[in-house]
């Protein structure tokens, strides 16, 4: 028996039989396990490459603050609405310490304001996941909402980044409402004849997928993303049966026609900037 | 009542359904029209054109099925994308022909199936949102049994919504949110409580206008007032501006909850 069979992450790397080699001793915290493909990857490598595993391709996730800095120019972005957020409106047991729990990670489960992309002044909404899942409650809808309604006064583009397991329960029934009413800023939006492009990321789910998610005029997704209404557990829970390989991940959806493109993270923001121009977006004069 | 003796209220076989309100109201008057034109034909969605005493109206409702060979038919009131797109494809002709729609809505939620996931149930709902936002005819919306999350939402966004007085309409089934939460579906009754899904609590967080006495399926007189009341409102709506309408229908819903927020 490996004697290391009981040290986790140690474990993984004696075991791992092409790292093992000519691995210089680093300490454990320096490494990460890519899921995937169960590399083993310098943490600063992984950091460099977008938090990409370097071995399969792998989407680690990001959080919003990254996600903000991997898209917009440098010192550009401009938040807006960043001290907007909901309470406990329904007295939802346990829901108060919850929400305590996740503002020590941020201040709402979506970051929206405007910055430059390539020059081109956006409307960014980038939802985070690690405030409760991406949940969608009242702040959310309505911080996404304001977005909305500012770029369709300015006249400006939005680009979206969703992850989000759906709506938020404590909120109950007013965590439904932000889907009918992020859904209608965006129609304005569109009605006005400006341009909305989505990002998917893992996981956009439930409530927000069946919302602002898939009202983009052009759909992204990052490679390998849980792309889904109902979740992968409910489906299997309700029918029964086991879901094919693969199923509701970006490349299926895009095979069954519901996004456009399966962008990788490094090409992302060239990719949203010549959408960007291609509908007429020009860049600010410096 | 309990929130949660309203749930198992408002799942009650025995209340009427979709086909009996349309029955009750405009009997002969009715003529259902099929199929979303991409796909197939929903059962679960029974849709038409009917009078509304001297007014034609689309009428879209989600059917549960009255006994168990309908309800398989029906499966169980939970809709796939081509429901979906068929309500929107009628809506939308209900709006060049200047028709008010009438959405009765009884689901358990839209339908969790791979097919479903497949054609794009998220997207289906997301368009008839962004859609029925917009749209320049007038809507009402009556939550006349369940009104289960985005499945119920994608014929609620309305002018006006009503509910049923034993009807429940909640972003999660109550057995739902209590496995999720508690581990425990059992505790569903505590969830039903806390969600504020019956009419009342529905109607203080302001997204319902108004409660409905619950009619039964032999009761006359009872669908005749709710015939009464609900020509009286599309008519109202029927005499707006459309922009005016539209834009009515979207600070409705630009409203709800924003009193709470924190800034
Ligand atoms: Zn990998």
């Amino acid at each position: 028996m490996n004697i290391f069979s009981f040290v986790k992450p140690k474990n993984e790397l004696e075991n791992s039989d092409d790292t093992k080699q000519n691995v210089p001793f680093v300490p454990e915290e320096m490494w990460t396990r890519c899921p995937k493909c169960n590399t083993m990857l310098l943490t600063t490598d992984m950091e460099e490459n977008l938090n990409v595993c370097t071995g399969c391709n792998h989407h680690f996730r990001m959080s919003a603050a990254q996600r903000v800095e991997l898209l917009a120019d440098e010192g550009s972005f401009c938040e807006h609405d960043a001290s907007l957020a909901g309470g406990n409106i329904l007295d939802f047991p346990g829901y108060d310490q919850k929400l305590e729990k996740a503002r020590k990670n941020a201040k709402e489960s979506v970051i929206c304001g405007e910055c430059l992309m390539g020059g081109v002044r956006t409307v960014l909404c980038v939802m985070d996941a690690d405030f409760m899942m991406g949940s969608m409650g009242t702040a959310t809808g309505e911080k996404i909402t304001r977005a909305f309604e500012l770029a369709t006064e300015r006249r400006l583009p939005v680009v979206a980044v969703t992850v989000s397991g759906g709506a938020r329960m404590q909120e109950g029934i007013l965590s439904l409402m932000q889907m009918a009413k992020t859904s209608g800023a965006v129609k304005r939006h569109s009605d006005a004849g400006l341009l909305y492009i989505t990002v998917l990321t893992d996981p956009t789910t439930g409530g927000v997928t069946a919302s602002f998610a898939m009202e983009g005029d052009i759909i992204l997704a990052e490679p390998d993303t849980l792309v889904a209404f109902a979740g992968p557990r409910v489906i299997e829970q309700t029918m029964r049966q086991k879901l094919p390989k693969d199923f509701q991940t970006s490349e299926f959806v895009l095979q069954k026609g519901f996004i456009d493109a399966v962008v990788n993270r490094q090409s992302l923001k060239p990719t949203l900037i010549k959408l960007l121009k291609l509908h007429g977006c020009r860049e600010e004069k410096k | 009542m309990t929130a949660y003796e309203k749930v198992t209220a408002a799942r009650d076989v025995k209340k009427p359904t979709a086909v009996d309100y349309i029955a009750n109201m405009f009997g002969d008057s009715f003529i259902e029209l099929h199929g979303d034109r991409r796909f197939a034909d929903d059962k679960a969605i029974v849709a038409g054109l009917a009078m509304l005493y001297d007014t034609p109206v689309t009428v879209i409702g989600i059917e549960k099925g009255r006994n168990t060979k309908e309800r398989v038919e029906r499966n169980f009131g939970q809709a796939q994308p081509e429901g979906y797109r068929k309500a929107l494809r009628l809506m939308k002709q209900a709006e060049k022909f200047r028709r008010p729609v009438l959405c009765l809505v009884d689901t358990s939620g839209a339908y969790p199936g791979i097919g479903a996931e497949e054609r794009g149930q998220g997207q289906a709902i997301a368009e008839n949102l962004m859609e029925m936002m917009a749209l320049k005819t007038p809507v009402l919306t009556i939550l006349i049994g369940e009104g289960g999350s985005g499945g119920a939402l994608a014929l609620a966004v309305a002018d006006e919504v009503w509910m049923m007085e034993n009807a429940v309409y909640s972003v999660i089934s109550p057995e739902g949110c209590a496995s999720i939460l508690w581990k425990d579906s059992a505790k569903a009754p505590e969830a039903a409580e806390a969600l504020k899904m019956t009419a009342q609590d529905l109607f203080d967080l302001g997204v319902v206008e108004r409660i409905i006495r619950q009619p039964k399926t032999e009761d006359k007189a009872m669908f005749e007032s709710l015939k009464l009341l609900i020509s009286r409102t599309l008519t109202k709506n029927l005499s707006l501006d459309p922009d005016v309408l539209t834009e009515q229908r979207y600070k409705r819903f630009r409203r709800i909850g924003t009193g709470h927020l924190i800034t």
